[in-house]
């Protein structure tokens, strides 16, 4: 494959790669601020996508418009997620809040079954986009990772510039001390989760902007962002949003050269192997 | 151990088993008991990592899966016959399960989780990519492969019997783990590893003989399970679902206890199976168990026999 | 002591007899996957099933043996998974107590369940698996009604062989065994014809990002694409390829493209082909049974969409084992499946026999597919048959335009 094609898979694969990003950046947050692993992620994803889906469908609107009910909407889910599913297991065993979560996404998922069914959905967006030589890098791609890069670049303003993200990160840091400075930790983390969870659906929204989906996409997605978490480092939304370039770069990559069907095995080894050796995640900078 | 009450409930519990289908050779009932068996041999196994140990082991249908191949592709081109087939099946997965585990047992809580789903799904990759073992379509066994345990509707029985058997030992050698000196270890290095770890306790060696020894006769279970289903494929072999169930079925029943995984998994598996065939319900298979699950983790993280303990303490000694 | 009450409850359940069927009634068992990937042509090809079903019993059964037999399903969700495929036709034959089966939809369950029927030696029709592996293996109970695996693409590589002989094809296609078994023979016969054949790639099933294929497949500098799977990834496949403007003249996907689905794609569905085991505008003279005109008005008028072929499968089906148990003249397996082995009929789905040799016993050997492909007519798009020419309701489309 010539120099040009692939220099075109890399620069389609960091575009696709800050959108795993933003979808990892929820997840990251939530296990950093609270130590626990939401297992309802992938859902949340694909209830972006449907959010996306029904609204532009149903009511007609233009599609990135749908971002902020989308946002207000998960924010909204997540705080109700929190007090159902994750406040009684706030400082238990990891197992626990990890199965609150799954349960709570077995629910999800044969709630939707029953209700849409699995079938596949589409919403047909175009917009013009960049041509050089042969290749096309299609303008949902550029406009979702511009998103992605701004809603990144907001959020680290948020946690680092504002009194309320000071207190996520206070939390996170150490839940006792907080709680002894006088930060009200039950509402912070309520706030956090919902907030991880807000993330994780506006990431399924600008997802079905580009691809098709149904209501069991969730999974690969929600595998995909583990993979970015490890890489990036846990806690860590810049280093989630540089470990789904990374994981998106890897993709582009590593098609040009290897049979596409090794791409999955060489992703999870990836994985196992990053997970052993930098435990820390591969990019590993500051804690937030 | 023979002295123990707790002995002669698991050896009732495996006679009823063994007994009940075998009147008046009820096929249907022994249909609905396989599923039953192979859930009881996947939690009981799971214990030893997850209720003793403390290790969640998100992804261990991946020991299940890989005995399934190895056992279909042993009977297929070598042709070996299925006692062998099965126990080189078995003895290659631990082997690669002491193999992996070394690596990803240095991790702890979330992460190891986390690592042994990548393992099942890297696992279940590259099988799709490995030619020998069929690639994505999978490997088949032609109806005579039957023949040797006397045509399909014999083998069938003799495969139940032989899952039954699986079922009494991974519940014996659960029971046995933990009156061990190794199970004290592990649970040991359940409540607290660090300390474990100080106080003596060789945690990286039992950590690792523990997922080694706890891949074994689900290795076996899955070399039966596929070979009566005469065909495997990455999906089925691999199937993260079968392992999320396995953790289900621990929670429901009381996890570190003996009887109850395999009381979660009879109960599991009949509720499954009428969910799956009822009308009404079938769609709603996964919020039932979701909520199900939901409200054992919030209210009963005990599970059924924690809801015994707390309300008769004395049972403690008795139904381990 | 409770395990005793369990053991009495047990016993208990084991002992009560099971019901009866009524004699004038034939109970055929199926799994459907009316959830999961499988979902879209597996409720289509049961549609096809049940209206058949209505049909036979509105006429007063099937009959045989101077009995009339009404038709009764049980048919049970196999959520497009293989591992409750088993579990689900040993309950339908051991419990629900059928006499016929009909198998689920896909080569992967279609394998499974096929284990089961001869294991219990019930007569299993096939009409939504293609592989052919399934039938090697020494079956006496499998009848397959649509063409096998290895036809799908063929008449596709004739169509651009008539147009561009020295096209340089890419095959690109899902990791399962369908596709897989489609794609072996389409590469043999690419390379008979002499084809340039530049990418031959599997992609993994659950893949939802295909733009690096893409790039590759434009690196190439490929003029034809053969491939896909089933539903999602051959639907995302031609629309990714539209979106990064591969301007590829020619496309064949699998399944995706039979379906009317496929149409909201919009332009990206323009141009792409498929092979198909049954299309409106061709026209058979069938022996008995409805033209492929009153099966489709039928069809529409009942579900009130059009009939894809899956859909047609199903009927068709359901029309061989009724003809099978009208010839045999009983309801009894071993007689049935005689009377299928000996099935060489003309109905509105094609000619239909089946194969008898123990090496492919069951396989279908006579039916033949088309390609159908996404024209426009009046600014809307339609599906029509392009080739054989003979059979054609509009010219093929070559070279797709580009954009």
């Amino acid at each position: 494959m010539s120099g040009i094609g692939i220099i075109a898979s890399i620069i389609d694969g960091v575009l696709v790669g800050s959108v795993y990003g933003l979808a990892a950046m929820g997840l990251t947050l939530i296990w950093g601020v609270m130590d626990v692993i939401n297992l309802t992620h992938g859902s949340i994803i694909v209830a972006g996508m449907f959010a996306l889906y029904l609204l532009t469908s149903a009511l007609g609107i233009s599609p990135y418009v749908t971002l902020v009910p989308v946002l207000v909407g998960g924010f909204l889910i997540g705080l109700a997620l929190y007090w159902v599913a994750v406040h009684r297991m706030i400082g238990q065993a990891p197992l626990m809040s990890l199965l609150s979560t799954f349960s709570v996404n077995l629910v999800l998922i044969g709630l939707g079954t029953a209700l849409w069914g699995t079938v596949f959905y589409n919403v047909p967006v175009s917009l013009p986009g960049l041509t050089w030589q042969r290749y096309t890098f299609p303008g949902t791609h550029i406009l979702a990772a511009a998103l992605s890069a701004v809603i990144a670049a907001c959020l680290y303003v948020f946690l680092y510039r504002t009194q309320l993200g000071k207190a996520i990160r206070a939390v996170a840091g150490n839940r006792q001390a907080a709680e002894l400075v006088g930060i009200p930790t039950t509402r912070v983390l309520a706030l956090a989760f919902g907030l991880g969870v807000a993330l994780a659906g506006v990431s399924g929204m600008l997802i079905a902007t580009l691809f098709p989906f149904t209501l069991l996409s969730g999974d690969a997605y929600q595998l995909k962002s583990f993979v970015v978490i490890v890489l990036g480092g846990l806690g860590n939304p810049a280093g989630a949003l540089l470990g789904g370039i990374a994981l998106g770069l890897l993709e582009g990559l590593v098609t040009p050269f290897i049979p596409v069907s090794w791409t999955l095995v060489i992703e999870f080894a990836l994985f196992v192997v990053a997970l052993i050796a930098f435990p820390g995640g591969v990019f590993a900078l500051r804690r937030s | 151990m023979l002295r123990r009450l707790s002995f002669w409930i698991i050896t009732l519990f495996i006679a009823v088993f063994a007994i009940a289908p075998a009147i008046g050779g009820n096929v249907e009932l022994r249909e609905s008991l396989v599923l039953a068996t192979v859930y009881v041999t996947l939690a009981t196994n799971l214990n030893i990592m997850l209720g003793y140990a403390g290790y969640i082991n998100f992804g261990s249908i991946v020991f299940f899966g890989l005995g399934g191949y190895f056992c279909v592709y042993l009977m297929g081109a070598p042709g070996w016959p299925l006692p062998v087939a099965l126990f080189a099946a078995g003895t290659a997965v631990s082997a690669l399960a002491l193999v992996f585990g070394l690596g990803i047992l240095r991790l702890r809580g979330a992460y190891f989780a986390l690592a042994t789903i990548g393992v099942n799904e890297g696992v279940q990759a590259f099988v799709q990519n490995f030619d020998p073992f069929g690639g994505s379509s999978g490997l088949y066994l032609p109806v005579t492969m039957f023949k040797p345990l006397g045509g399909p509707m014999e083998a069938l029985w003799v495969v139940y019997f032989l899952l039954v058997a699986i079922m009494g030992a991974s519940l014996y050698l659960s029971y046995a783990v933990k009156l061990s000196k190794f199970g004290l270890g592990l649970l040991s290095i359940g409540q607290n590893e660090d300390a474990a770890r100080i106080l003596g306790v060789p945690t990286r060696r039992y950590k690792a003989l523990a997922y080694s020894v706890s891949a074994f006769l689900p290795a076996l279970a899955g070399g039966l399970y596929f070979f009566k289903s005469a065909f495997i494929q990455p999906s089925d072999a691999f199937d993260l679902t079968f392992s999320t169930e396995a953790i289900v079925i621990i929670m429901l029943g009381g996890q570190g206890t003996i009887i109850g995984p395999a009381l979660g998994a009879y109960l599991y598996e009949e509720l499954r199976g009428w969910l799956l065939t009822s009308d009404t319900f079938s769609h709603f298979q996964l919020v039932i168990a979701g909520t199900l699950l939901l409200l054992i983790v919030l209210f009963v993280p005990g599970g059924f026999m924690g809801w015994l303990y707390g309300r008769w303490p004395r049972l403690r000694k008795v139904f381990e | 002591m409770k395990l005793i009450a369990l053991l009495a409850a047990v016993t208990a359940i084991a002992v009560t007899p099971a019901a009866f069927a009524a004699d004038d009634t034939i109970i055929i068992g199926m799994t459907q996957s009316q959830t999961g990937s499988l979902n879209v042509d597996s409720v289509a090809q049961y549609r096809g099933i049940e209206m058949w079903r209505d049909e036979v019993n509105a006429a007063g059964g099937i009959a045989a043996g101077g009995k009339h037999y009404k038709v009764k399903f049980v048919s049970y969700d196999d959520q497009s998974q293989g591992g409750r495929v088993q579990q689900l036709y040993t309950r339908l034959i051991v419990q629900d107590k059928a006499e016929f089966l009909f198998a689920p939809y896909s080569s992967g369950l279609t394998a499974t369940a096929a284990v089961i029927s001869e294991q219990y030696g019930k007569v299993m029709i096939i009409t939504g698996g293609a592989e052919e592996k399934t039938y090697t293996l020494g079956n006496k109970y499998l009848f397959q009604v649509i063409t096998p695996a290895g036809h799908y693409l063929s008449g596709a590589l004739e169509a651009l062989h008539s147009k561009n002989p020295k096209a340089r094809v890419a095959f690109v296609y899902s990791d399962d065994p369908f596709s897989k078994a489609v794609i072996s023979a389409a590469r043999d016969q690419a390379k008979e014809a002499g084809f340039d054949v530049v990418i031959d790639e599997s992609y993994a099933p659950s893949t939802t990002d295909f733009g690096p294929i893409v790039n590759k497949i434009i690196s190439a500098r490929a003029d034809a694409l053969f491939g896909g799977g089933h539903y999602p990834d051959s639907a995302t496949l031609a629309r990714q390829i539209y979106d990064q403007k591969a301007n590829l003249k020619w496309e064949s996907l699998l399944v995706a493209p039979g379906d009317a689905k496929f149409a909201t794609l919009g332009p990206a569905a323009l141009g792409v082909s498929t092979g198909s085991q049954w299309e409106l505008p061709v026209k058979f003279t069938p022996q008995f049974g409805p033209t492929g005109k009153e099966f489709a008005e039928k069809f529409k008028a009942t579900y009130h969409i059009d009939a894809d072929y899956h859909s047609a499968s199903g009927y068709a089906g359901g029309m061989i084992l009724q003809h099978a148990i009208e010839q045999a003249g009983s309801v009894d397996p071993e007689k049935v499946a005689a009377a299928l082995n000996k099935t060489d009929v003309t109905i509105f789905f094609g000619h239909v026999k089946c194969a008898t040799e123990p090496g492919d016993h069951g396989m279908q050997v006579a039916h033949q597919m088309v390609v159908a492909q996404w024209v426009e007519e009046n600014g809307q798009l339609s599906r029509q048959v392009v080739w054989p020419r003979d059979a054609a309701s509009a010219p093929l489309l070559y070279p797709i335009p580009s954009h």
